[in-house]
């Protein structure tokens, strides 16, 4: 497979890669079936996402899309966050084998899951 | 180390120095009546000599072709064509090579009619299933000699007595066993049968097909009649010439290698799974090919775990979709019944006679620290993830759905 050093990188030293226990959101988007599974956990403090960390099942693009995307969400209020695309992780990645892009770039949705979990648990 | 000898193999040595002269100074054509054309025929000849003893064949009865895959197309698409008046039912196996599976595939469009016998968690396949399916217009039997996933060998002499008690031709692919498991053709009741040189240490680009003699079939290369009229095009001198010296040395050490590569083999497997928890042998423990093992690991997926064996110098493959151009889950596991996310996690180790050096302890070591690792990140690992409700919200589009 054809990733980019980016890719690599992430993938050999992943980023915020833990089971997150006191999370506030958590998503799980993908597939085992087709081979990606990824689970989002996010911690809020002030609308903004204070820490964040995933676990993902899966191939080089789908471990290296979930580390990104870790890096890219943290700081962000969550309005920022849910606006972070696909396009975006891949493009932050120096791009991804263009038939990767749709089943492994999981982490954009996976990002937005844990955020309306968290809408969903926290409406007082 | 390279541990992907199913995938193809390293010329060896001895190969390449019988294949040199034929790359420059002896480029004669063979049909030509010239003295240096009478060499590549004498060439391409011995060369088919070679092949013909390495299965119990007579000469006349190899034929060469550009590979396996037009080996396995011609052998199927030519006797589909030429006994179509017969009938055009077809039996086969469901974990066959894409070769095979694809050129049923193309007959189907042209109304033959393919059964797909079953094969259980062992890989193989059950005589009855095979005596069932067959009907009065059952033309052909094609069912592989030796899986090339996960390694497991079919009953092919008890296939071969059947077809033939029933008038049916039976062909098999013996890409992966030719060379490594003994094959006669006479004793185990073969019509036609498909090898391949680059699994066996010769070079690309060239295979044969073995036709028992007054077997019929219809060419797919049309043109001036070389290889009898049934593969036309100028022959690959300097590839026939390398592909009968590896057969011939394959054929002649095929006892001590089998012997030598089953040791390793069965020390990976028995350290492998002793070692990481989770861990499953695919595939049949005793009928199977001596250089292979197929294993398998609960909650991570396969092309991970071979960018991570790779960087530690490991060269393997997976049947993970993730690993394949089409996004496919092997079939050939699927078949087994796995479960979808086993298929994804698992790893073929295929060894070659100069896989001797290879240090087994190193290579579990780091295969078990992968696979560690991976399950750490893995959300499938030592958690209750009821993944069943989160299946594919936003993939919509996804073809595996």
């Amino acid at each position: 497979m054809d990733y980019s050093e980016k890719v690599m990188d992430h993938f050999a030293n992943p980023r915020n890669c833990r089971k997150m226990e006191d999370a506030d959101g958590v998503g799980t988007v993908g597939n085992p079936t087709c081979g990606d599974l990824m689970t989002i956990y996010i911690k809020v403090e002030d609308d903004k996402i204070e820490d964040i960390s995933f676990q993902t099942f899966g191939c080089g693009a789908a471990i290296a899309t979930s580390s990104m995307i870790t890096e890219i969400a943290v700081g962000k209020t969550l309005e920022e966050a849910l606006n972070i695309s696909r396009n975006d992780v891949a493009e932050e990645l120096d791009g991804l084998p263009p038939v990767k892009m749709h089943c492994s770039n999981l982490a954009a949705d996976g990002l937005q899951a844990a955020i309306e979990n968290y809408y969903e648990t926290h409406q007082s | 180390m390279y541990l992907d000898n199913s995938a193809t193999t390293k010329i060896s040595d001895e190969v390449f120095e019988e294949m040199l002269p034929y790359l420059k100074d002896e480029f004669g054509n063979p049909s030509t009546l010239y003295s240096i054309g009478r060499e590549s025929k004498k060439a391409l000849e011995e060369a088919r000599q070679r092949i013909a003893d390495s299965i119990n064949a007579k000469k006349d009865e190899i034929i060469f072709t550009g590979g396996g895959s037009e080996s396995d197309n011609l052998a199927i698409k030519g006797i589909a064509f030429k006994l179509q008046k017969k009938g055009k039912h077809i039996i086969t196996s469901e974990i066959e090579h894409p070769a095979v599976k694809e050129s049923l595939h193309f007959l189907e469009s042209l109304d033959f009619k393919v059964t797909y016998l079953p094969v259980y968690e062992n890989g193989i396949i059950k005589i009855e299933d095979l005596i069932e399916a067959i009907t009065p217009e059952t033309i052909l039997i094609t069912i592989m000699h030796g899986n090339n996933e996960i390694g497991s060998l079919q009953p092919i002499e008890e296939i071969g007595r059947i077809a033939h008690e029933n008038g049916i031709l039976f062909h098999t692919d013996a890409v992966q066993t030719f060379g490594k498991v003994k094959i006669d053709v006479e004793k185990q009741n073969i019509d036609l049968l498909s090898v391949s040189s680059h699994k066996i240490n010769g070079p690309k680009g060239v295979g044969a097909i073995y036709i028992k003699k007054g077997v019929r079939l219809v060419p797919l290369i049309h043109g001036g009649g070389q290889e009898r009229g049934i593969r036309a095009g100028t022959e690959n001198v300097a590839g026939i010439v390398g592909f009968g010296k590896a057969a011939e040395l394959a054929t002649s050490k095929l006892d001590e290698h089998a012997e030598k590569l089953s040791k390793i083999r069965d020390e990976i497997v028995e350290k492998v799974l002793n070692t990481i928890p989770e861990s499953y042998l695919n595939g049949d423990v005793n009928q199977r090919l001596p250089n292979l093992a197929n294993i398998r690991f609960k909650a991570i997926e396969g092309e991970s775990l071979i960018l991570l064996l790779d960087a530690k110098g490991y060269q393997a493959s997976t049947g993970s979709a993730c690993s394949s151009n089409k996004l496919e889950a092997s079939p050939v596991l699927t078949a087994l019944g796995l479960d979808p996310v086993d298929v994804h996690g698992s790893l073929r180790i295929s060894l070659a006679p100069e896989s001797d050096e290879f240090d087994v302890d190193e290579f579990v070591d780091i295969l078990s620290e992968a696979v560690a690792r991976l399950r750490e990140m893995s959300p499938l690992w030592n958690q209750e993830l009821d993944y069943d409700g989160v299946m594919c919200k936003k993939h919509d589009d996804c073809r595996m759905c």
